[in-house]
């Protein structure tokens, strides 16, 4: 096990933080939970700004729909629930009352992918992406970390149309910024420059991803390039095209099914662009999955930066 | 608008609502000819809401939650003048904007229904951030019945007593029917008064099809000061049409040639007394 807790900031308590500030100046900041606000660590929110918390009780189906009903009103609804719930129970909330009447609803699925890892498949998010990328008007974003969180939910506050923003709830070290230190929805972000192959993560694999690049170039003088997908849709085809050209293999890892998620969209883009790169996606597999904490399971499957590194020289060496 | 309007407006709608779904070959006709006295005292009598307010944060919000009555929502709304009556000659045809749902492309409308159970918490949120900026919006939805199975209302149920939501009113298109039989033999509903109640909603019933018991009813709203209120309005599937009421297979039924002479001759004759019963004597 390569990867270990570390003491960095979750996404979730920076997600809470960035909400408070911009709930200080704008009173059409509204938190709608489901008996969720002590798991989206929103608790201090709502202490603070007790006008600007709605609370539904556990009706994830209610949560979304009336979500929907204030957004048309104006206000910029995060509806907050864990993401599990939120995009299977009132997925047809999402579709119909946010996405089709085109309500500008942020929804902010929290404990995301296999963060609650323990709890069971009840409580795994693994079809998020590819439910949400079949729905026509909703952004799909799974932010790497705090600065991509924080850059997330001020980007959400200013959508006008649907949003959905997911995260884990484990610290997370915060990403080289020095080649790409702009955040924009629809534009992957460039973590690490190389070109004998390509790592395109999104939200928690792609630190995985950076210390693999790291452990290729130290062991083995092999130069990973490392995109951060944070919006799986729109998918930035322009980076994703240009980065690919090289010819270099690609590998895609997400904390997701390996069905319809960040990797299938990123090899239909590339196959429909005539491209014919060594490809691989790495996720959770098609099968009852595993259960364990988060990092247990990224391990049981791969996501680790020594398997990722070894899936890696394979594909770059083996001819 | 007096009473004696309503009832000439109700009629002259039933026609158009048989007319446009005749000459679209599709619609859902049994439902909507029992809701239409509902819509017709909702936009002529009680809301504010007009083509001249629509872009107004004040106005009266209806959201409707039965979407597939959406044929009696186009004929009212076109009355209302939010556009040309004759746009619904292209209901249902490729690329209208008059398609069998309500749909926000149609000026007038607030949201897109069509999947059922989810108006009433449409209707809650938009109650609820009413409150919260002080507007004086009143906000109304018509449910059928078949769909109160739906979970999600009393969710929405719920919530609206909790948060003390008298600035929603819910109306139930009561007419007892749905696509596979009466609603008691598929999923009952009763003792329906008792649970609403027990939802912490204000009930009152009352004959959906008569617009003076609906203007009556609706006249005096909140029926209580920090309740939601809910109006069971007891009516009648195909209403207005002697060989459509009650009978099930005019939920999406279109009339034949000769079925549909009879039934545009039958509300004529309607019109014609309402006409005689104006000339004073």
């Amino acid at each position: 096990m390569e990867i270990v807790e570390t003491k960095n900031i979750p996404n979730l308590i920076v997600f809470s933080e960035t909400l408070q500030a911009l709930a200080e100046n704008d009173r059409d900041i509204i938190v709608v939970t489901s008996d969720s606000r002590g798991s989206g660590k929103l608790v201090p929110f709502g202490e603070k700004y007790p006008d600007q918390i709605v609370e539904v009780g556990i009706a994830e189906q209610n949560l979304v729909g009336l979500s929907a009903g204030m957004a048309s009103m104006g206000k910029k609804v995060f509806a907050v629930s864990p993401a599990c719930f939120l995009t299977a129970r009132s997925l047809e909330q999402i579709k119909n009352d946010v996405a089709y009447s085109d309500n500008p609803v942020k929804l902010i699925g929290i404990s995301a992918g296999v963060s609650y890892g323990a709890l069971g498949s009840t409580h795994h998010s693994l079809h998020d992406f590819a439910a949400l990328r079949a729905i026509h008007n909703v952004t799909v974003v799974a932010p790497c970390d705090n600065f991509e969180t924080t850059e997330a939910i001020k980007a959400a506050a200013k959508a006008d149309h649907p949003i959905y923003i997911r995260f884990g709830k484990k610290g997370l070290p915060t990403l080289d910024r020095s080649h790409d230190p702009v955040f924009n929805l629809g534009r992957g972000r460039v973590i690490r420059k190389g070109s004998d192959l390509t790592f395109v993560g999104t939200g928690e694999t792609v630190w995985p991803c950076a210390e693999a690049a790291k452990i290729l170039s130290e062991n083995h003088g092999i130069e990973a390039c490392v995109i951060s997908m944070h919006t799986i849709k729109p998918l930035d085809s322009k980076l994703m095209l240009s980065t690919a050209s090289n010819g270099a293999p690609v590998i895609t890892v997400e904390e997701h099914s390996v069905h319809g998620g960040l990797g299938e969209a990123v090899a239909s883009l590339l196959f429909q662009n005539r491209f014919r790169n060594k490809f691989k996606i790495i996720g959770l597999p098609d099968e009852y999955t595993i259960t364990g904490s988060q990092l247990e399971i990224f391990d049981h499957y791969g996501i680790t930066d020594k398997a990722l590194a070894d899936v890696a020289k394979k594909m770059v060496t083996d001819h | 608008m007096t009473i004696q309007e309503l009832k000439l407006k109700s009629v002259r709608y039933r026609k158009n609502i048989l007319k446009y779904i005749y000459h679209a070959k599709a619609g859902h006709t049994g439902g909507s000819l029992s809701c239409v006295d509902i819509l017709n005292v909702l936009y002529n009598k009680v809301m504010h809401v007009s083509p001249e307010n629509f872009s107004s944060p004040s106005r009266d919000r209806y959201i409707q939650s039965k979407g597939h009555s959406v044929e009696a929502l186009y004929v009212v709304l076109a009355d209302q003048g939010f556009f040309p009556e004759e746009d619904l000659l292209t209901l249902c045809r490729y690329d209208s904007h008059y398609i069998g749902h309500p749909t926000k492309k149609v000026h007038g409308i607030e949201q897109n229904t069509g999947g059922l159970g989810h108006g009433l918490a449409l209707c809650a949120g938009t109650a609820i951030a009413a409150k919260k900026d002080d507007l004086p919006v009143r906000v109304f939805t018509v449910l059928g019945d078949g769909e109160m199975a739906e979970g999600s209302n009393w969710e929405a149920m719920m919530l609206a007593s909790h948060y003390k939501l008298d600035n929603l009113c819910a109306i139930l298109d009561y007419n007892k029917q749905q696509i596979t039989g009466a609603n008691a033999d598929v999923m009952g509903l009763e003792p329906l008064r008792d649970k609403l109640e027990a939802f912490g909603w204000s009930v009152t019933e009352t004959d959906g099809n008569d617009v003076e018991a609906l203007a009556n009813t609706l006249e005096h709203l909140p029926f209580t000061a920090g309740k939601p209120s809910f109006v069971i309005a007891h009516t009648t599937k195909g209403k207005g049409i002697s060989f459509m009421e009650g009978v099930l297979k005019w939920h999406h039924g279109v009339p034949s040639p000769e079925l549909y002479e009879q039934a545009m001759s039958e509300l004529d004759q309607a019109e014609q007394s309402l006409l005689m019963e104006n000339i004073p004597a």
